[in-house]
């Protein structure tokens, strides 16, 4: 029943993608997805200094009803399968960033046996906000970042590889 | 009341003679080696006698000594009662470890001899219920082992990853 | 009055035709690709292990149970207070308000016996026995 992927390009559709993108980006609700020093900062950059509320973005606890999970935090092997799981249970459109070394790629903590060197392992990842941890400057400029790369999507057009399927 | 390390050590070789080692170091670690599968009576015995009263198993940990083949745990002893402390060492061979639990005098022991199991390998006759709690359920081998290699992947995902500062 | 009806009528039209707008537009416009992972039960990132109805607590019924019987109380009162008026302007106003007096007593002996029994306490209270003169009071190891 979905038109995704299916209308010819014409200047209409640009036009309903551009609202679209307008909507899905104004209301980024993200799931909460703390594992450790990272989470900290993220608490703190939707609090009253580093409002995130202002951009709509409201956090959320179960995958099912958010569009981003900001993975914040070292991520061992055995959480990792959990989050390949719960990325996989999010709605589409869905988008993931990951904040902080550790989940950019192992930092402090990549030679570790029991560490997962990077969440870009288990699942695609979207903008990565380096810092240690970000400051919720950072991490509130890479959630503006994610919001300017949801604005040049184009959903409608039928295209050979579809766009924002995420494998 | 607060008995010194010798007069700990002298009431345990009066009550034990040979199972107990000589006194080794001085002060805070003022410690005597148990022979592995007679840890759980000492321990029985340090908890209810009344000079003693170690009502307090406060840590413990595994070492792995390879060179000279044995895994040592070590049980650091607090008396709340008479403010005394002790400490034992049980050296069990690298093999095959297998030290008698504490688990039913001390319940704290529960939880780190799972950890010492989990992490090192030693095995504790007579635990209720020895499996890893750190680390994921099927991971192959023991990590704090000096000689544990690193997997290569663990469920599809690479355990290391190419350093940045390479060419 | 039955012009009233079609108030009523086109009202209800209003907002079958709302909601099927709102969630026939987000069917068209959304992307859909259901996945084995996605379609799973959700359990906090575990593969889901255990059968989805459990046991329930044995108070909800109980709660329940006192709910309904007051509440049909309550919807007996309600045409007595709706035609309370007629009855006053006939006379009669005293003799209603002592009947549904006197059957609002009844039930109210009713709420009195159950709250007596301890029915209405979530977390009900065990004696707990006094230990014998003489003998060790029993403490945790």
């Amino acid at each position: 029943m979905s038109l995704i992927n299916t209308a010819p390009e014409m200047a209409l559709t640009t036009r309903v993608d551009d609202l679209l993108n307008w909507t899905r980006k104004s209301s980024l609700w993200y799931m909460m997805f703390g594992l450790a020093c990272c989470a900290i900062e993220m608490m703190q950059t939707g609090g009253p200094r580093a409002d995130l509320e202002r951009f709509g973005m409201a956090p959320r606890a179960t995958p099912r009803v958010s569009d981003v999970i900001i993975v914040s935090g070292t991520l061992t092997l055995k959480m990792a399968l959990r989050t390949k799981l719960l990325y996989d249970q999010m709605p589409e459109p869905k988008y993931a960033i990951s904040m902080g070394s550790c989940a950019n790629c192992g930092g402090l903590f990549q030679l570790a046996y029991s560490v997962c060197d990077g969440v870009d392992r288990v699942i695609p990842v979207d903008v990565y906000v380096p810092g240690c941890p970000p400051r919720p400057e950072a991490l509130t400029e890479g959630l503006i970042k994610l919001q300017e790369k949801i604005a040049q999507e184009r959903w409608l057009v039928r295209k050979a590889e579809p766009v924002g399927v995420r494998a | 009341m607060a008995m010194d390390a010798a007069g700990l050590h002298a009431r345990l070789r009066e009550k034990f003679g040979d199972v107990v080692g000589p006194l080794e170091g001085s002060g805070r670690n003022a410690s005597a080696t148990v022979a592995p599968a007679r840890i759980a009576e000492v321990g029985e015995f340090l908890k209810t006698d009344p000079a003693l009263r170690f009502d307090c198993l406060s840590n413990l940990s595994g070492v792995d000594y390879p060179k000279q083949g044995h895994i040592q745990i070590v049980y650091h002893l607090f008396s709340y009662l008479h403010r005394h402390a002790f400490v034992l060492r049980v050296n069990a061979p690298r093999d095959n470890p297998q030290v008698a639990t504490v688990s039913s005098v001390w319940s704290h022991a529960d939880w780190q001899e799972r950890e010492a199991f989990d992490l090192l390998g030693v095995t504790f006759e007579g635990h209720p219920d020895l499996r890893r709690i750190l680390m994921p359920e099927d991971w192959p081998g023991h990590p704090l082992r000096k000689d544990f290699v690193e997997p290569e992947s663990y469920h599809g995902i690479p355990t290391s990853r190419e350093s940045l500062l390479k060419a | 009055m039955l012009y009233q009806f079609v108030n009523v009528f086109v009202f209800f039209l209003y907002a079958i035709i709302l909601c099927a707008l709102m969630l026939g537009l987000g069917a068209l416009l959304r992307p859909s690709n259901p996945q084995p992972s996605k379609l799973s039960t959700y359990e906090c990132g575990e593969p889901p292990s255990g059968p989805a109805w459990i046991n329930f607590n044995i108070r909800f019924y109980l709660v329940a149970l006192v709910f309904v019987i007051f509440d049909v109380e309550l919807a007996f009162v309600y045409p007595v207070v709706a035609v309370f008026k007629d009855w006053v302007t006939k006379g009669q106003g005293a003799f209603a308000f002592l009947e549904l007096g006197l059957f609002l007593a009844i039930l109210m002996i009713g709420l009195v016996y159950v709250w007596a029994k301890g029915d209405l306490e979530w977390l009900k209270r065990i004696p707990v026995e006094k230990p014998h003169p003489g003998e060790p009071v029993r403490r945790a190891a």
